[in-house]
C-alpha cells in the first residue's frame, strides 16, 4: 500500500510521519506523474490559497480531481477547503471533490485557535484530541456525506463520503494514530473492492 | 475518559500546540514584508503562506534611519481585511506594550524584530504570558533556544535584513544545524557542560538533542532576494523562507513572488529552479554586508 502526501506547502512532514509509525510508505507529491501508483492520497494543512495556486501552476487541479474521483483522499483542515464543492465567496482554487460546503477560518483569528476532546464514534469510545488551527467548519452536507464528528455546539468537523475524509482538525499534530489508521482502512477496502 | 460521564474537555485557546502549531501550518512556505493592503493583496496572489505588516521594509530602515517602531494600527487593520492568509506585525525587542497592542488587533503572530530598534537592551519580551504566538531571530542555537525558553513558538535567522545579501541568513542556518549535528552525538555529561557554555536551558538541549533539530519551526530570514537564495536556505534544511525588502524593493514583484514561491516547493528540482529564475527583471539593489554597516542582527541578547 502506497499513500502520497500532497508536498506543495504546509505540514505534510508531520503526515509522513504518522504513515511511517503504521508501516505505511509515504510519497511527497509534489508534479502530476507522482500520483501514478498511488493507493491514496492525504491533503495536509497549510495555506489553502497556496496549496491550490501552486497546484494550478504545475498543472495537478486535473490529475488530482481524477484521482479523488476514484481512489480514497482525505483532506485536513486546508485539505477539506481543497476537496470541497463549495466554499462561498472565495476566489481559490478548488478540486470540488465533496459534497460539502465549507466555511473557510471560521473560529476567528489565531487567537481563537483551539484544542478540544472530539467524540468520534467510528473510532470507538476513547475521545479523540483534536488541534484547530485556523479552522474551517462544514456549513452544509449533502446526503451523500456521512458526518463523523461534531463540536459540542453542533458544528460539523469531520465528514466521509464513500472513499473521501475531510477533517477540520489535524490530527498530524498528536500522538493519535487512528484517524491515519481509518483512512489506511479505506485504502485497504478500496484497494481489495478494486481487486 | 469521557465515558463515565465527565464533563468533556473545554476549549482550550493559546496553548502551546496551536501556537507552535501555526508555523507547522506555514512550512514550505514564504511570508513577505508587505506596507500597503495592495501590496498584501499581490503577495496572496502570489501564493505567500503569510504576510509581515510593516510600516517600512527593512531596506528603508537602513537608509532613512531614525527610530523604527510597531506599525500604525490603522494600517495593520487595513491589511488584515485585505487577505485571508496570517498576517504577523513586527514589535520591537522587549517593548511587552507593543506586543499587548498587535495582540489586541488580531494578528496571527508576532515577530520580535532586531529589525526595529530594541525598547529593552537585557530582556526579551517574556511571551508565555500572551495567547498569540511569537517568532524570533536567532544567529546560533544558544540564541534560538533562550528565545523558545521565553516561549517563542518559531524561530528564524537574523540573517542581514534589508541587504539583500544572503550570507548572514546562510551563516545563521548553519551555525544552528551544526551545533544540533554536534549535541546529536555528545553524552548526558558533555550536554550539560555544552549548555552552559551557549548559556541555553539544559532541558532545552536535551530535547533538541533528541529530536536532531529544533523543538519549534525554523525559517530563514534576512537578505533573501531570488528563488535560488530561498531554494539553498530551504535545502540548507530550514522549514521555509520569509522575504523582506527582497520582493517589493524589485523591477516586478508579482512575478518574483510567485518565483519565490515555488522555489521554496520544489527547492530541490534544479530545472524547476532554472525556470522560475527565468527574466524577474531588476532584482533589489544589494548592499553587502560590510563591517562599517549597522548590522542589525547584533541586536537581542
Amino acid at each position: 500500500m502506497k499513500i502520497g502526501v500532497l508536498a506543495l506547502q504546509g505540514a505534510f512532514i508531520e503526515h509522513n510521519k504518522m504513515l511511517a509509525r503504521l508501516g505505511v510508505t509515504a510519497v511527497e507529491v509534489r508534479l502530476p506523474q507522482q500520483l501514478a501508483e498511488l493507493d491514496g492520497l492525504i491533503i495536509p494543512g497549510g495555506e489553502s490559497t497556496t496549496i491550490g495556486k501552486l497546484a494550478s501552476a504545475y498543472g495537478l487541479i486535473e490529475p488530482l480531481r481524477q484521482f479523488a474521483a476514484a481512489k480514497p483522499t482525505w483532506g485536513t483542515c486546508a485539505g477539506m477547503i481543497f476537496l470541497a464543492k463549495d466554499i462561498g465567496s472565495q476566489q481559490q482554487p478548488i478540486l470540488g471533490s465533496m459534497d460539502i460546503t465549507v466555511d473557510r477560518n471560521a473560529f476567528g483569528r489565531q487567537i481563537d485557535s483551539f484544542e478540544t476532546d472530539l467524540k468520534i464514534a467510528e473510532l470507538g469510545d476513547q475521545p479523540f484530541h483534536a488541534v484547530f488551527i485556523r479552522a474551517p467548519v462544514v456549513t452544509a452536507v449533502e446526503t451523500t456525506v456521512d458526518v463523523l464528528a461534531r463540536l459540542d455546539d453542533g458544528r460539523i468537523v469531520a465528514v466521509r463520503q464513500r472513499h473521501l475524509l475531510a477533517t477540520a482538525f489535524h490530527p498530524e499534530l498528536t500522538d493519535d494514530l487512528r484517524l491515519h489508521g481509518y483512512f489506511c482502512g479505506i485504502v485497504k477496502c478500496t484497494l481489495q473492492a478494486n481487486r | 475518559m469521557a465515558t463515565n460521564g465527565q464533563q468533556p474537555t473545554p476549549n482550550a485557546t493559546g496553548t502551546d500546540k496551536v501556537k507552535r502549531g501555526l508555523a507547522q501550518m506555514l512550512k514550505g512556505g514564504v511570508i513577505m514584508d508587505v506596507v500597503t493592503p495592495e501590496q498584501a493583496k499581490v503577495a496572496e496572489d502570489a501564493g505567500a503562506a503569510a504576510v509581515m505588516a510593516l510600516e517600512r521594509v527593512p531596506a528603508d530602515i537602513r537608509v532613512q534611519g531614525g527610530v523604527a517602531r510597531m506599525s500604525d494600527p490603522d494600517m495593520i487593520e487595513g491589511i488584515i481585511e485585505a487577505v485571508s492568509i496570517p498576517v504577523m506585525a513586527k514589535a520591537r525587542i522587549g517593548h511587552f506594550v507593543e506586543a499587548q497592542i498587535l495582540e489586541a488587533l488580531g494578528v496571527d503572530y508576532i515577530d520580535e524584530s532586531e529589525v526595529l530598534t530594541p525598547a529593552d537592551e537585557e530582556h526579551h519580551i517574556n511571551k508565555w504570558g500572551f495567547s498569540v504566538p511569537f517568532v524570533c531571530g536567532c544567529r546560533n542555537l544558544g540564541e534560538a533556544l533562550r528565545r523558545i525558553n521565553e516561549g517563542a513558538a518559531m524561530m528564524r535567522t537574523k540573517g542581514e535584513a534589508g541587504t539583500g545579501d544572503v550570507v548572514e541568513a546562510v551563516r545563521h542556518a548553519r551555525a544552528v544545524n551544526g551545533e544540533i549535528r554536534r549535541i546529536s552525538c555528545m553524552d548526558e555529561d558533555e550536554l550539560y557542560t555544552y549548555a552552559k557554555e551557549i548559556r541555553a536551558p539544559y532541558n532545552l538541549v536535551r530535547e533538541t538533542a533528541s529530536l536532531g533539530r529544533l523543538p519549534v519551526v525554523n525559517f530563514a530570514a534576512g537578505g533573501v532576494a531570488t528563488p535560488a537564495d530561498a531554494a539553498l536556505m530551504m535545502q540548507l534544511g530550514v522549514d521555509g523562507v520569509f522575504v523582506g525588502s527582497g520582493i517589493f524593493k524589485s523591477g516586478n514583484p508579482a512575478q518574483r513572488a510567485k518565483a519565490i514561491v515555488k522555489a521554496v516547493t520544489h527547492f530541490q528540482d534544479a530545472q524547476i529552479l532554472a525556470d522560475v529564475s527565468r527574466n524577474l527583471g531588476e532584482a533589489m539593489v544589494g548592499i553587502n554586508v560590510t563591517p562599517d554597516e549597522v548590522i542589525l542582527g547584533k541586536r537581542g541578547w
